[in-house]
Parts: structure tokens; sequence; C-alpha cells
């Protein structure tokens, strides 16, 4: 079935198909549209879950956190600020081992106020632990809204779908909705190694000393370090498990085949841009532009930003003379994050580095400033010649 | 309500003795005590506090009851996600119970616990009340009693009233709310046994004297507690659906209509030892007018 729909009603029918459980969200724009749509699922009886409306967000994952230990499949969904308030919970989620999804409809954090797109918010919280998977349009956020629960049970590692708020949260597009029984026969239902039961108990995320330590049957237990060091392990491995869910998903309902990055027009390009979200899609725009001009340019789109597809980034960019990477987010003090990242995974890819190609790193959209394509564009054509322009905020008016 | 005994109390212990709290700990007395009140069926949701503690360090566990460590400021949320995951499932025949300390209830978790009553999510909400931040140190907490000496407020004591959660718990409307100390284990029992049998969010303030915070020694935690409640500093009451009622000897108290002066409580404990006399009269004003409200409503509900 094919529809026409907001990317918050999207994520809303993939929570819905993959049958989520126990559901906890405070309302923040702009993912609100998204969680009242399942209030309305639920309480009329469409689906099968409890609907909990707490009253903060480090509640709502808090619920979510509790309902996975004993054993739901729970969800939540918030932006910006929201995504803040829940830090302390966004890490426990990971450290507890939890498979929660949660979307984030991507909006800029405060101060001050601004309600608008940018990705500052779910890229603040990279190093959480969590699975950072970012959709493109509506067809990847309700797909991949269905993967993120596979991922995560497959795992015991929480998942985050980001997609941009207002630019897809709120716009119209068509879209196919998978049938529940396919989507059936993709995710099977939640069965957790161990739930809170009465007639097995045990004590839950308790004080875990520095070192190793016997249990009463004198058998060494981890300590911190090495629980801490199996979630690294389980996350870096994710990146196979993600293919596979991918995989999985093709199989089934014929779409996917980009789980970790999405090139276009990669394969001849000698410069390549590199994005995230909805923007690396209008990017797509601008090569066609350069292209037209007589420009070898490409787009390489990072979907999993969390475990980093290093490996797989590197071979896209193998051969490219130079990468602009533009961010809507950046680590204040140095510089995008997508930049530093990449930049470490050509220094380990790359052995020859006087083979390795230039990256330049561009900040745009922030708090929502609308990114035309005629400045990306010439913020390209800029950038094939090796020179950014300063300051490297494309359409800042100072 | 039938009245329990020590010997009627079920034998089954689902506290281990040998665990990490301290030598007269008032929580070990309530701990102990509630869980036999709660029984096997009941999964316990804990934030940090002295509980932390007292139930082990990995891999060890000093209690037969599954529990789920939780972050400070969610404990309702969180054993409001174990209820709504339990009925999801169709297991809704096991207790749901919060056990958290005075900061992680009055301070930190009380935006949480509002939202829980609110919503009227179904389980029990106990505070076991140390006043103070024992775990850490001994910090000042919105329940610390004025007066008391703490780690942050080393030299004048605390300078505000002690938090009244229970009339909060009161003000939000909700089925059953309670008092109770850890000298009084029977009427701990009592009030555990009804409060799982009403629905919505039940709340239970125990207060549970602590040798090393309040500054006594560790064999006189029951006598702490009974003198407590022998001054009418700290009563035993319960509210169940909006009616109020003493219970216990805090009920006797009422009866036999005299009471200790609060002095011979606040010179127990070395934590006032700079409250000044004007002080403690004060205190000793402000008992003997809840007293008088006490009676006053006694008389009016004849």
């Amino acid at each position: 079935m094919h529809v026409i729909e907001t990317g918050n009603v999207a994520a809303a029918l993939g929570v819905k198909l993959a049958g989520a459980q126990v559901v906890a969200a405070y309302p923040i724009t702009p993912q609100t549209p998204l969680t009242e749509k399942l209030s309305e699922f639920i309480e009329l009886g469409e689906m099968d879950a409890r609907y909990v409306p707490v009253e903060s967000e480090h509640s709502a994952l808090g619920v979510c956190i509790a309902a996975s230990s004993a054993g739901a499949r729970a969800f939540t969904a918030t932006s910006a600020n929201g995504l803040l308030y829940m830090h302390e919970q966004v890490h426990w989620a990971a450290g507890a081992r939890l498979p929660i999804v949660m979307c984030v409809a991507n909006r800029a954090v405060g101060a001050p106020w601004n309600i608008w797109n940018d990705h500052q918010d779910s890229i603040s919280q990279r190093d959480t632990g969590w699975i950072q998977i970012y959709s493109c349009d509506h067809q990847q956020i309700i797909d991949d809204t269905l993967k993120a629960f596979r991922v995560a049970e497959a795992t015991s590692i929480p998942v985050m779908v980001c997609y941009d708020g207002y630019l897809l949260s709120h716009t119209y597009m068509p879209f196919a909705v998978p049938e529940q029984e396919d989507v059936a026969r993709f995710l099977p239902p939640f069965r957790p190694s161990y739930a809170l039961d009465p007639s097995a108990p045990a004590n839950l995320n308790t004080v875990t000393l520095p070192e190793v330590r016997p249990d009463v049957h004198g058998e060494l237990a981890h300590g911190y370090m090495e629980i801490r060091y199996l979630l690294q392990e389980d996350l870096r491995n994710a990146v196979r498990v993600v293919e596979e869910t991918d995989a999985a998903f093709q199989e089934i309902f014929g779409r996917g085949g980009v789980p970790l990055v999405e090139p276009y027009r990669c394969d001849d390009a000698e410069h390549v841009v590199v994005g995230m979200g909805s923007l690396s899609y209008q990017l797509r725009d601008v090569v066609e532009t350069l292209r037209a001009e007589g420009h070898k340019v490409g787009v390489l789109g990072v979907r999993l930003y969390r475990p980093f597809p290093d490996a797989a980034i590197a071979a896209a960019l193998q051969g490219a003379r130079g990468v602009l990477v533009m961010e809507k987010a950046l680590s204040y003090g140095y510089e995008g994050a997508l930049c530093s990242d990449l930049k470490s995974a050509l220094y380990d890819h790359v052995p020859d580095k006087s083979r390795a190609p230039f990256v330049k790193g561009l900040v745009a959209g922030i708090g929502g400033r609308e990114i035309k394509t005629a400045d990306l564009a010439a913020a390209l054509r800029s950038g094939l010649a090796g020179s950014i322009p300063e300051p490297n905020w494309i359409g800042i008016q100072l | 309500m039938t009245r329990t005994t020590i010997l009627s109390l079920p034998k089954e212990e689902y506290v281990h003795p040998g665990n990490r709290a301290c030598t007269g700990c008032g929580l070990g007395i309530a701990y102990r005590i509630g869980t036999k009140a709660l029984g096997p069926d009941t999964i316990v949701i804990v934030p940090p506090s002295c509980l932390t503690v007292l139930q082990g360090l990995f891999p060890v566990a000093s209690t037969k009851l599954p529990s789920l460590n939780t972050t400070f400021a969610c404990t309702a949320a969180a054993a409001t996600g174990v209820l709504e995951a339990l009925k999801a499932q169709g297991k809704e025949h096991i207790n749901v119970v919060a056990w958290a300390g005075d900061g992680g209830t009055a301070d930190i978790g009380i935006q949480s616990l509002s939202g829980a009553s609110e919503r009227g999510d179904d389980f029990l909400f106990m505070c076991y009340d140390n006043e103070g931040y024992m775990n850490t140190g001994v910090q000042r907490s919105g329940t610390t009693p004025q007066g008391a000496i703490t780690a942050n407020t080393p030299f004048k004591g605390k300078l505000q009233q002690k938090k009244d959660v229970a009339a909060i718990m009161v003000a939000h409307g909700i089925d059953y709310v309670a008092t109770a100390s850890a000298a009084y284990p029977l009427d701990l029992y009592d009030k555990i046994r009804k409060a799982i049998s009403l629905d919505g969010v039940k709340y239970i303030h125990i207060h549970t004297p602590c040798p090393p915070g309040w500054g006594y020694e560790a064999r006189y935690t029951v006598r702490i507690g009974e003198l407590a409640v022998e001054t009418g500093y700290w009563d035993l009451y319960e509210v169940e659906k909006g009616e109020f009622r003493l219970t216990g000897a805090s009920a006797k108290t009422l009866t036999k209509g005299t009471r200790k002066p609060v002095t011979e409580y606040l010179e127990s404990q070395s934590r006032f030892r700079v409250m000044t006399l004007e002080q403690a009269a004060d205190v000793q004003a402000r008992v003997d007018a809840k007293w008088s409200a006490y009676a006053g409503g006694e008389e009016s509900r004849e």
C-alpha cells in the first residue's frame, strides 16, 4: 500500500507495524505529531500497546528502560532539548543493553530557543553507545524504524532513528507501507534473554566494581570495564548486523541496499561532498548542476553514523581528490563531528597519505537557516579548487 | 483489618543477613519487614541510595526479589515502565514497588513521582526517610529537619523546615498515603499489606533512624524511632481515600493525651547539638500545634 503522509506519520506507522508494546512520550516540536499519532492508534484499538503520557523526557526514556527491562518492546521519540534532558537515560539505556528504539525529529538546541532543524541534538548524543541511523526521506523513515527494532534486538543495543525536523517530519511525501504479515516475517516477537521475573530474581544495573569479582559460586564475573568493553565490541560488530538486517529487509520488501552509506554518482567522482539526512538528497541536485558544468562530482550520504562505518566511507572515497563535508552540527571549539570522524577514517584506511584526498568541512542550515541550492553549488565550486570561503558557514551574514 | 503480630509474620526472608547495611540501619529493619509484607511476587525499583548498597555489589545480591536499579530522578517512571510492560504481557499479579530514599523522593525524584501519581499508575512507592543524603556522606535533603547538622550545614544546622512529602502526596488525591517508622515494623507491615490491595499510586513514608547520619549509638535505632513517635515529633497515620486516621502508637498517644517533651528526642542525637533552647521551644510549639489539630479533628469527627 502506498500513502502520502508526513515523515512523523511514516515513523508512527513503522512503530505500529513493529508492534511496540510500551510507548512513552512527552510533547516537543517537531516530534509531537508522531507520538500523537501513536496515541490515536492505541486509543482506536488499532495498535495493542500501552501509551504513557509522561511528565518529562527523562521519564519517557525512564519508562522505556524499565519496560524493556521487564520484557516489553519499547519506543519513544523526542527532539532537541527533550533529547538533551534525556541524556543521562540515553547513556543508561545503552549501558543496560536495552533494545529500545527512539525516533529523533532533529531540531536545533537552545539557547537561544529555536524550533527549526539542524543535527546538534542527536550528534551531541554520539558517544552514548546508541546506534544512530539518519533517514533521508519518508520511505527510509518507515523502513529504518522497522529495521531499528530488529537491529536493536539482535545486538541488545538501543537505536536512534534520526530525521530532519520539518523538512521531513512535517512535509508530505508518497511512500510504501509494508504489509503486516511481511513485517511478521521480518521482525519476530521480542524475546529478551532475561526480563525482570519474580521466579528468577536478579538485581539489574547494580553497583559494579572496577575489578573483576567472584560470584557466590567462585566464578569470576565482569567488572565495569569488561561490561563497557563488550558494549564497544558489540557496537563495532553492529555494522555487520545493520548490513544483514538491511539484506533481510530487501529480500522481503525489495527496498534498501544502502544501509551504511549511500553514494550518488561517486564512481568516477574527483570530488565528493558528504552529508547526512535530507541534505544528502538536496546535494544530488547540486551535483547534477555541477556535472552539467563538466565537474566530476558525487554525493556520499552517511546513513549509519554510529557505529561509524569507517571502512565503507574510506572505500567510497577511494580515488577522490577532494572531500567536502557539509554538516548541520559541530563540536564547538573544533569542527563538525562527521568531518573529524571522516578524516580519522581516511587516516586509518588510506595507508599512502599522499593519495589521501583533502578534506574540508562546511557548516550549513544551523537552526533551520535555509540551505539554498545555489549557495551549495557556489560552495562546491570553490571547494573543487581546494579553497573554502571563510567563514565556512554557508549563508552566514555577519 | 486483622492485627499482625510478630508471630504471624511470614517466616520467609527476602533480605539475607550479612548484607552491606550499616550496623543499626533503620532501613535494614524496614526493608526486611516490608519485603515480607510484599511477598515473592514482587519487582523492586531502586534509585541510587543506601538501598543500592544494601542490595549488594555485582555479582552478589542480598535480596531474593528481582530488582531494577534506575537513575536517580526517574524511580516512579521506572515503576510505571515495569508496570506497563507487565500489563502488556498479561502479568498483572506482580507487585511493582519503588523503594527510594528521601532525596530520591522529596528532591530529585519528586517530578516523576508527581507525574505517576497524577496518571494513577498502579504501584507502591516507599520512601525511607533517613533525613539526608546518607549514602554520599550525610548532606542535607529536603526532608532533613530544621536544626540538624549535616556535612553541608556544618555549623549552624539546617535553617529550613522539613518538607512534608506525605502531605504533598495527599494533595495528589491518591487512594492511600501513610507514614510509618522502622521502630514500629508491625504497623508498617499492615500498611504495606493494605496499600498493595488498593489501586493507583500508593505512598508510604517511613522514618528510618540512621546511626552514622544522626549521631547516636547503633544499638539505639529502635529507641530513637520510638522517641520520635512518643514525643509526637513523628506521627504514624494513614490517609485512605481522603480519610485521615492516626495508627498504632500515635493513635494511643492521642487517646492518652500526653506526649514526652521533644527535647528528649532532640537530645538523643548529636546532629541537633547546636540547637538553642529557643529553637527547641519552637519545635515543641509546632509539635503541640500539630497535635492540637489532631485532637480538634478527633473532636470534630465525634
